[in-house]
């Protein structure tokens, strides 16, 4: 059990959009987080790497409190949000989410139409006051997430009726359209094809700078082809952050290499 | 011989068969073994046993109960061969009777004799029943013993006594599983039997679109025109099944499933589920005492004092509330399995977008398993029309054709149960009309039911 | 705030007024949808405690009499019995009714007949079986009370009913006790002198009928189509009637007893055996559809390591998938017949509404059950029958509640996790 300082820490940024200390998470007895500090920024897209089982979904999904819905699940330390503590008592879990948007693994379009899946959430946060603001928001995230041209003549056809990879695009444009400032995505491509996966790939940097991105993958190249920082997870432990070409080309620790270089994983 | 002793003599053959023929088995099956001819040896000798003992007592058995049967006839025959029997009168009817109290006589149930021809007739009867008595006996017995020896032969290492056993039971297996078949072939043909003979006296479409109900009219003679008009029923039943009781129990079961299984706590819900459940196992007939002892004048003097007129103490209101009651937890379970069938996923995809508890319910979980809750609230309707003692206890007899929850109205199940409870021939229209709402009542719930099914597998399917 | 400069960015104003307005509501809404469901839950609840508690309230009286202390002087008694050979003959012959009447007028005064159940003088009779010494004697008896008196009593009487009451009150005479005679009697035309007996005997006969076929029918079937039947259009055809069957009403059954088991197969009218049957072809399904989970949650491994060792198909499922199983399908089997023991309406289509005032010695008696019992009293014009029926409401709960008790405890005891 190696304690997080900072010299495994290799980045120190000065003005994070989102930062741990020392975050721990338990599911009952079990612990799945042990200790974890990380700063996250605006700028750049951040990957989180690691064998499956390491923790990495995990501590993502305590960055919008979804681990608030697992009953057993309980969280220690702290998390802050342009500096505000997102598990203290005065952080409202609805507005935290609008501003922490989440991409799930398995695309996850609601049953209804197209229009209606993107509306969801400005319709639920009140963002937009008319009908024609709502069909701009809806254009717009769309468009931001490369799917206009494919669908805008059938907004009304049902969200399911899309292909994965356009199921994927359309859970990214429903979570841009309550224009969050993080948007942490799980997995994203791995229930896709090559072809639907260069496109979200394609789409994350698109969407870089705009938003505070952070990626889950098992997928090492992924990692390597759209961030810039990458954290390597292992056994509920944060084992090193750094700059992505860094942690491929020249990692610090031991466990890292080995991962990079397929020992185990 | 008496009937109970013949089924103990063949018990008692059969267990003599099964011990015999198992000791031979297992003696031939020694021999076998001994000569080294393991392999020949198929069947463990309690499936011999079985084998010889199935046919000493099947075939008896079933000569037994054709006998049962035909000897009836053969000693009237007998009895009427008779000198004795020369002097019954010709006509079938009285004949009948005076045979049927000679028969009393003979077998004990009937002290003396009204009629002394009958008198006369009772020791003919004994003598011709105790003759067919023996008689039956003795062959079932020769039946036991020829089927029991002729297995008995075939007891050999060799012989597959165990396949043939097997192949017996799969037999019974599928005889039983033939027997919802003929329940079914039997409701379906007794119900379009009967209703054909009612469409034969009145017009099906008198029936099924006529506006007025008054049985009683027609068997007091005045005739079956405009007296089994049905559509009274038909709202009736509509009003109280499909619309009171939905409107009390798909807010109640809906929000109560939606509530159990969203929020409260483990230990509320392992309580609070069971609680509500007992509410499907108290018999209707506690539920009918119960509306029309208490909710009825209840409601009654509440119309009243509100100003409502023809308030009846038997109200559509009193009958449908109880009844709504009744289906919560049909209507909340049904619900539990639709929005359990959800996935997860459109849960968390809709809690990340920031949106709260209630919001995710209504907006996605609920429009995403309304296939399935309509599909349990079409089952819950169907059970709700087909109820009736509810509706028998608390809401009343009157055809009425209104709108007036606080009013008396009559189903269809109330009065199948009022035509045929009275004291009635059965070949009356009166009667006979309760097997043609029967089997409106049959078809409808049916279609529901299909229909149901139909919408909530699609569903399912639609998540798998 | 970095990003807050980034390009084509209108970031939402979340401490805005308007936004905190707009979330206060939205959480108001959240309470009330979540409020909405408890109180549907609770309302439910509710109802059945209301339900439960008017019918203790209304029954609980129903177990207890009125009782008349009636001192009877014997040798003063136009009785004529011989204390050395009191038989049954003797004493059905004695006039006992009358000898009642008379005495009671001597020690109530005028109005005795009105105070005293019609059946008061079977307490008489018990009394001199028990001790026939007493014919010598003037003994103090403790007869049932009128239907009258014992609701005044039980506060809810006439004014007149009241006034007699007070009076008896006074002279010490009036006690309450246990009603024994309603557990023991039958049905009758008097409020005072009902039982549920008779109603419970053809319950329980009935109830076996329907278990004796029922059980093995729908077993067999559950084994058949879970373990052998191949599927092919007579096994989907089964299957539907399964399904069909175990959604059709009650009645309808009813109606196919009537026409088929009575008319067509000229069975006994009202009788448990008929009853029993009807119950039966409803009772089926839910055995099969248990039975069928039952069975299909024997893990196939089971199977497979059976049949490995040489196990033939039928030694299989008899020795191995049916003990495993067979928790599971008592289990429905119990529910099936809690199901059964309260159904009314076809037995009402059968006759099993008759008035039964012995109990049934057999399955082809005229007999009724509990559910029609109380179908029959609930109809009862006179007052003092809202208890015996409220009563035996409480029985036949209390038999259900038992079975359902014993489902689910078979249920957790042997629920095992593969």
């Amino acid at each position: 059990m190696t304690p997080m300082t900072e010299a495994q820490n290799s980045l120190a940024i000065a003005n994070p959009k989102m930062s741990a200390r020392d975050v721990k998470v338990f599911y009952g007895e079990k612990q799945a987080i042990k200790g974890v500090s990380i700063d996250v920024d605006m700028d750049h897209v951040t990957a989180f790497i690691g064998p499956s089982g390491c923790g990495k979904s995990t501590f993502l999904r305590t960055l919008n409190r979804m681990n608030d819905t697992v009953a057993s699940a309980r969280v220690e330390g702290e998390i802050t949000l342009d500096g505000e503590n997102i598990y203290a008592s005065s952080m409202d879990v609805v507005q935290l989410r609008a501003r922490v948007g989440m991409v799930f693994q398995k695309p996850n379009p609601f049953p209804k139409s197209i229009y209606e899946n993107i509306a969801y959430g400005p319709r639920i946060h009140g963002l937009a006051a008319a009908k024609a603001d709502l069909d701009v928001v809806v254009e717009k995230s769309l468009r931001r997430a490369g799917l206009w041209e494919e669908v805008k003549d059938r907004l009304h056809d049902s969200g399911t009726a899309l292909s994965g990879g356009q199921q994927q695009r359309l859970c990214i444009g429903r979570a841009i359209a309550v224009e969050p400032e993080v948007i942490l995505m799980d997995e994203p491509c791995s229930a896709l094809d090559p072809i639907a996966t260069a496109k979200i790939e394609e789409l994350i940097h698109e969407l870089r700078g705009r938003y505070a991105i952070v990626i889950v993958t098992h997928n090492m190249q992924q990692a390597a082809r759209v961030s810039q920082r990458t954290a390597f997870f292992h056994l509920g432990e944060l084992v090193e952050y750094g700059v992505t070409s860094d942690i491929f080309t020249n990692p610090r620790q031991e466990r890292t290499k080995d991962y990079i270089t397929g020992r185990y994983g | 011989m008496t009937g109970p002793a013949i089924l103990l003599l063949l018990a008692g053959l059969g267990a003599i068969a099964w011990v015999s023929a198992r000791t031979r088995a297992l003696r031939l099956q020694t021999v076998a073994r001994a000569s080294g001819r393991r392999d020949a040896v198929h069947s463990l000798p309690g499936y011999h046993g079985w084998y010889v003992a199935l046919w000493t007592l099947i075939p008896a058995a079933i000569f037994l109960a054709v006998w049962a049967n035909v000897a009836p006839g053969l000693v009237t025959q007998s009895v009427l061969s008779d000198p004795a029997a020369q002097s019954l009168p010709a006509d079938a009817f009285s004949r009948a009777s005076v045979l049927g109290e000679a028969r009393a006589i003979a077998t004990g149930s009937q002290a003396g004799a009204f009629n002394p021809q009958s008198q006369a007739l009772v020791e003919p009867y004994r003598t011709a029943t105790t003759k067919y008595g023996v008689a039956g006996a003795v062959l079932a017995l020769l039946l036991a013993f020829a089927g029991g020896a002729y297995a008995f032969t075939r007891v050999r290492p060799d012989f597959r006594a165990r396949t043939r056993v097997e192949r017996l039971v799969m037999g019974t297996l599928l005889v039983a599983s033939l027997i919802a078949i003929i329940t079914t072939l039997g409701i379906v043909a007794s119900l379009l039997w009967e209703s054909f003979r009612f469409f034969s006296m009145v017009n099906p479409v008198d029936f099924l679109f006529g506006l007025k109900w008054s049985p009683q009219s027609a068997a007091m003679g005045y005739g079956n025109e405009d007296a089994f008009g049905a559509v009274p029923l038909f709202w009736g039943t509509i009003f109280i099944g499909a619309i009171i009781a939905m409107v009390v129990a798909i807010p109640l079961g809906l929000m109560s499933a939606i509530y159990l299984t969203q929020y409260a706590s483990p230990t509320v819900r392992k309580w609070m589920k069971p609680t509500l459940e007992m509410l499907a196992g108290v018999p209707t007939v506690v539920y009918g005492y119960f509306a029309a002892l208490t909710i009825a004048p209840a409601l009654r003097d509440f119309a009243v004092a509100i100003g409502i007129h023809g308030a009846s103490s038997e109200s559509a209101l009193a009958a449908g509330l109880v009844m709504g009651v009744m289906i919560i937890p049909f209507v909340s379970s049904m619900a539990d399995d639709s929005i359990a069938a959800v996935p997860q996923s459109m849960r968390d995809g809709s809690l990340a977008m920031g949106a709260t508890t209630s919001e995710t319910i209504r907006k996605v979980l609920i429009p995403a398993a309304l296939p399935g809750v309509v599909g349990g609230v079409l089952l819950a309707v169907s059970r709700a029309i087909g109820e009736t003692m509810i509706v028998v206890m608390a809401a009343g007899l009157a055809a009425n054709l209104t709108a007036n929850p606080f009013a008396s109205v009559t189903t269809v199940t109330t009065q199948i149960v009022q035509l045929l409870t009275g004291d009635q021939e059965f070949d009356s229209a009166k009667t006979l009309a309760a097997f043609a709402l029967g089997l409106v009542l049959f078809i409808v719930t049916l279609l529901l039911n299909i229909v149901a099914l139909r919408v909530v597998k699609k569903y399912r399917e639609a998540y798998e | 705030m970095t990003g807050a400069s980034a390009p084509g960015r209108n970031p939402t104003d979340w401490k805005s007024d308007i936004m905190r307005k707009r979330i206060a509501r939205r959480y108001a809404a959240e309470r009330r949808f979540k409020a909405a469901g408890l109180f549907a839950v609770l309302l439910s609840a509710a109802f059945l405690a209301f339900l439960l508690i008017t019918m203790m309230g209304n029954g609980l009286r129903g177990f207890t009499r009125t009782e008349i202390a009636l001192k009877v002087d014997f040798p003063a008694s136009p009785l004529l019995l011989d204390p050395g050979t009191i038989t049954d003959e003797a004493l059905n012959q004695a006039n006992l009714p009358m000898v009642t009447g008379t005495v009671a007028k001597k020690a109530l005064g005028g109005d005795a007949d009105a105070l005293l159940s019609p059946t008061a003088w079977v307490s008489i009779r018990d009394a001199i079986k028990a001790d026939p010494a007493i014919l010598s004697r003037t003994e103090t008896i403790s007869v049932p009370a009128s239907t009258a008196i014992d609701l005044a009593n039980k506060s809810e009487g006439s004014p007149e009913a009241e006034a007699q009451v007070a009076r008896l009150k006074q002279q010490g005479v009036l006690s309450t006790g246990f009603n024994w005679s309603f557990l023991s009697a039958s049905d009758g035309t008097d409020p005072t002198q009902v039982g549920i007996w008779g109603a419970f005997k053809g319950s329980l006969l009935t109830m076996l009928v329907t278990l004796a076929l029922s059980f093995p029918i729908g077993v067999a079937t559950a084994l058949y189509l879970e373990e052998y039947a191949r599927k092919n259009w007579l096994t989907d055809i089964i299957e539907v009637s399964i399904n069909n069957l175990a959604a059709v009403p009650s009645i309808i059954f009813g109606l196919l007893g009537l026409s088929i088991f009575l008319n067509f197969l000229s069975l006994p009218r009202s009788a448990a055996l008929v009853g029993g049957m009807t119950l039966a072809l409803m009772t089926m399904p839910v055995i099969v559809i248990a039975g069928r989970n039952a069975i299909k949650s024997v893990p196939p491994s089971i199977r497979d390591a059976a049949l490995g060792i040489g196990a033939s198909p039928v030694q299989v499922v008899f020795h191995h998938v049916l003990p495993l199983a067979l928790p599971g399908i008592l289990t429905g089997t119990i529910i099936g017949m809690a199901r059964a023991l309260g159904e009314t309406a076809p037995l009402l289509m059968i006759g099993m509404r008759a008035f039964i005032a012995t109990p049934p010695g057999g399955v082809t008696d005229p007999a009724t059950v509990l559910p029609v019992q109380i179908f029959l009293w609930s109809d009862e014009v006179s007052k003092g029958f809202v208890e015996k029926t409220s009563a035996a409401i409480i029985v036949l709960l209390a038999f259900l509640l038992a079975m359902n008790g014993l489902a689910i405890y078979l249920r957790n005891k042997f629920e095992t996790r593969w």
